[in-house]
């Protein structure tokens, strides 16, 4: 008996499992406002002034709140390396695309405000808004490409091949469903951004961001609906064939998969999962709600549930699939063919149960000494040391 | 085999790198030095040093943000451009980056926030804990990537399972000590420290030769000159045990280091200088200095340094052997779970060399079809290209060497002679600025170029990790980050530049305020500081 053995196989690959999906959560949730305020921002900021208050509101914050996103990518690496080869490398030029918003918002953040000019700052602002709304686009596409499965091919070797030319791939993950899915990801980070600006600023700028906020909640609640009826309807599911140990080798060839049916099956077999897009339609309504009322603290608190209801919709849906493949279905990869080694699920459980509860406190530190909103006085009596 | 796919995405990756780590070494080094300014702030209440942390700090995030910015690319990059590695090794490889992110990124990315934003919201001393743990997460990052890094330059810890078709981490205690792993870290570092050092004291030289800040460049002159000699010397001797390492666990880097392709009687000379001829195997208008490469590589006189042609002769020993697990692993995944036993237990025996058939691939799809001429030549393509190795790791010595010398120079003055500089010393260390960065650049050339064609040593070859994208997507992408970084760049040292210009905001009043409170105690100490001068 080994240590690492004290926790079976398969069940530290649905640890791991819940951890990527906390992972994705957490960011979406905190980032996820970052970006929702990035995007927003051209339209809500009306002078110089108004803007440096919108992009202070998150200033000390999005550093941290990227992290999730970039431990996000490192856990995928660690915990399912053949989903990160797969995805990252099929998805090449859209993952470009966030890469460089990516790299473009921080910098963005950080040097907007060393020089004056207006065309300096104008430049940074549209900077902000392609760094904002870029990836939560791309986000909801790649999530709606992964519901309809992506055409790629696992050696016997397991070297991952996905013909056809670079541009061709690239437009073809901008399907119609794909797009909808877009619009879901983009729409409700944009309500986030919106529940994030009502509780951190005052004034104008609160009352516009109440407005918008509303507007982009219903689109949220809308196209999250519609999406749902396609899948119903349009997009084709994928299931295991026959029994599998959910403790076999990491190796997608060993697990026979088809395609057909649709991904609702997964709410018969399991109709307790119907909780999570009920908490999604429930969390974004009261964002709408507690919008329209002018109430802060519990609108965020609400815009949060409704992103965590969305997107653990999808990944319970699509449970054990992790990327179905098209073009060759035994490909796909799945929770019980994708993950590392048991050990190093093993020691990455606990890297994790030591660190998490660290991060988590000294984040909620940080949240609790930058509490208060952001005001105008605020920007101009520090004007050299904020953004 | 595609190779333009391979040399294309091997030029991106080289390209996002080195250009990552123009920004890296500064972070490493100017965090703690700021930290350390803030420390003496917070113990001596002098207003000076605040305003010193605050202006060196406004430096360290321009350069923060392009380091953080530019390292998403390489955590992203190794999915997007070389999924088969990432596949191959992500069972170990992806362990030290995800433990970066838990442990030392997620810490320095919040409290860096608060380093700028937390001035008025923070007691004193909370504020300066903050930066120390900004400064010692950015350090702890570059350990956990180092380790990473390491791996590939030395795999220990790992074993090759047939059944998922990679290498499974054995031991991640072997991974985490690996020796070549924590002599990197220490280099690396030290080289970060080294290179914020040269940056301080060039850019406080500069304000004494325009006779500016003088106060403000005095003390950082003192702080970074210390710190700096500290770390100069650390980085020369922590990378001879690099060197040291190297003789042990990576023979064909040491060997393309010395441009040494025979083997001499112990102990082998040093080349100092000399041009390496990759196609005659010599090096022309050799200068030897007997001894010496024998001792840093063995530290003995007795023991050999082997020689490239006999390095060449052992990966052909290795291929052969390479060549039966490979066989074994053909019918393993075959057969599955109905392997004979006797198969597997002679796959076990060479799967070591596993790695050795997979350098046949770039010839021929089945390695076991391989023709002797081939097999000759896969076992030729172990050699690195000795050139850029051999003077990469020159210059790079030489530098280190100087940094030494400087950082001693004024050292000496700030401690013995009153803090006085002479010009012409002032002015080397405003030309000397860009130094550490060519130093470590050819640092990461003599590494990861010599560590070819291998993307994880004598396990995984180069040519067979890359992800089979088109030409077409590699030229789109390569040419975007190309205008990208450089539009990047121009805006940061625009930046840079100006606020350097610009200086530091002091508060003249608060600096005479303090002044005349210490007054007479200052006079009883019987200085006639010049630091105490208020800002002009």
């Amino acid at each position: 008996m080994v240590l690492f053995e004290l926790i079976d196989y398969d069940t530290l690959r649905v640890i791991w499992w819940l951890l990527l999906g906390v992972l994705l959560i957490g960011f979406a949730m905190t980032d996820g406002f970052d970006m929702g305020v990035g995007a927003l921002l051209p339209f809500l900021g009306k002078t110089d002034l108004e803007r440096r208050v919108i992009i202070n509101t998150v200033g000390p914050v999005w550093e941290g709140n990227q992290v999730w996103f970039i431990l996000g990518g490192g856990a995928i690496f660690a915990a399912w390396p053949p989903l990160y080869a797969v995805s990252f490398s099929g998805f090449y030029l859209a993952m470009f695309l966030v890469l460089a918003a990516l790299i473009l918002r921080p910098v963005a953040f950080k040097y907007r405000s060393k020089r004056e000019a207006e065309t300096w700052r104008s430049g940074w602002d549209w900077a902000l808004f392609v760094g904002g709304a870029v990836p939560a686009l791309v986000f909801g596409v790649a999530v709606g490409n992964v519901l309809r499965g992506v055409p790629f091919e696992l050696t016997p070797e397991l070297i991952p091949m996905y013909p056809g030319s670079a541009l061709g791939k690239l437009f073809g993950l901008l399907n119609p469903f794909a797009l909808l899915c877009g619009v879901v990801s983009l729409s409700m980070l944009l309500t986030h951004g919106a529940a994030w600006l009502s509780l951190k600023t005052e004034g104008a700028i609160a009352a516009r961001a109440r407005k918008i906020g509303q507007k982009t909640g219903l689109v949220t609640i809308g196209a999250y609906a519609l999406a749902g009826l396609c899948l119903a309807f349009f997009v084709t599911g994928y299931s295991i064939v026959g029994d599998v140990p959910a403790d076999g080798p990491s190796n997608p060839h060993y697990i026979e998969v088809a395609r057909g049916g649709t991904w609702l099956s997964a709410y018969l077999a399991r109709p307790w999962i119907i909780i999570a897009p009920l908490l999604g339609f429930a969390g974004m309504w009261m964002t709408v709600q507690g919008l329209k009322a002018g109430r802060e603290v519990s609108t965020l608190l609400w815009s949060k549930l409704g992103i965590f209801g969305a997107i653990s919709s999808v990944g319970l849906t699509i449970f054990p699939f992790l990327l179905p493949s098209t073009l060759d279905p035994t490909s796909s990869l799945t929770v019980w063919d994708a993950s590392s080694s048991h050990k190093t699920l093993f020691i990455m459980l606990v890297a994790t149960v030591i660190f998490m509860p660290l991060i988590l406190a000294y984040t909620a530190w940080v949240y609790s000494v930058l509490w208060g909103k952001v005001t105008e006085q605020d920007v101009t009596e520090n004007s050299h040391s904020v953004y | 085999m595609d190779l333009d796919i391979v040399e294309l995405s091997r030029l991106q990756f080289a390209m996002t790198a080195m250009y990552h780590f123009l920004f890296v070494p500064l972070t490493l080094g100017l965090s703690i030095l700021v930290a350390i300014m803030e420390t003496v702030y917070v113990m001596t209440n002098r207003p000076i040093w605040r305003q010193m942390t605050k202006f060196w700090g406004s430096l360290f995030g321009i350069n923060f943000v392009l380091g953080v910015a530019t390292g998403i690319t390489m955590e992203f990059q190794f999915g997007m451009n070389w999924s088969y590695y990432s596949h191959y090794v992500g069972d170990v490889f992806g362990a030290p980056l995800a433990i970066e992110g838990l442990m030392a990124f997620f810490m320095e990315a919040t409290f860096v926030g608060l380093f700028f934003f937390g001035w008025d919201k923070l007691s004193k001393t909370a504020h300066c804990v903050v930066t120390w743990l900004v400064a010692i997460g950015s350090n702890f990052s570059a350990l956990w990537i180092l380790i990473a890094n390491g791996w590939m330059q030395h795999p220990v810890g790992a074993v090759f399972n047939p059944d998922t078709m990679r290498m499974e981490m054995s031991s991640f205690y072997e991974v985490l000590f690996n020796t070549v792993a924590q002599a990197k870290f220490v280099h690396t570092v030290s080289a970060g420290y080294v290179t914020a050092s040269v940056f301080v004291l060039g850019v406080s030289a500069w304000y004494l030769l325009k006779g500016r800040h003088i106060d403000l460049a005095k003390r950082s002159i003192t702080i970074a000159a210390s710190f700096g000699l500290a770390s100069a010397l650390s980085v020369v001797v922590l990378g001879d045990e690099s060197g040291y390492d190297a003789g042990l666990n990576q023979k064909m880097k040491m060997a393309a280091i010395e441009a040494m392709w025979e083997t001499e009687p112990a102990p082998a000379s040093f080349t100092l200088f000399g041009i390496p001829d990759q196609e005659d195997r010599e090096t022309h208008y050799a200068i030897k200095i007997p001894w010496v490469m024998g001792l840093i590589g063995t530290r003995s006189l007795t023991e050999q340094i082997p020689g490239i042609d006999d390095l060449v002769e052992e990966a052909h020993q290795k291929i052969r052997s390479g060549l039966v697990a490979y066989d074994a692993l053909m019918t393993i995944r075959e057969q599955r779970d109905a392997t004979p036993q006797a198969v597997r237990d002679t796959f076990e025996a060479h799967s070591d060399d596993l790695g050795h058939a997979l350098l046949l691939m770039r010839y021929v799809e089945d390695p076991r079809q391989a023709t002797e001429a081939q097999i000759t030549q896969a076992a030729n393509d172990t050699v690195p290209m000795v050139f850029p190795i051999f003077w990469g790791f020159r210059v790079m010595v030489g530098l280190g060497f100087l940094f030494i010398a400087t950082m001693a120079f004024f050292f000496w003055r700030s401690s013995f002679k009153g803090q006085t500089y002479p010009r012409w010393a002032l002015r080397i260390a405003v030309i000397m600025i860009p130094a550490p960065w060519i130093a470590a650049e050819m640092g990461w050339i003599v590494a990861e170029y010599g560590r070819q064609p291998w993307t994880v040593d004598g396990i995984l070859p180069t040519a067979l990790s890359v992800s089979r994208l088109s030409v077409g997507d590699l030229l789109i992408t390569i040419a975007l980050f190309a205008t990208f970084y450089t539009v990047l760049f121009i805006v940061e040292m625009g930046l840079m530049l100006k606020y350097i210009r610009k200086g530091p905001v002091q508060d003249v009043e608060e600096t005479e305020a303090w002044t005349r409170k210490h007054e007479r105690r200052l006079r009883s100490a019987g200085s006639d500081d010049l630091m105490t001068t208020p800002a002009e």
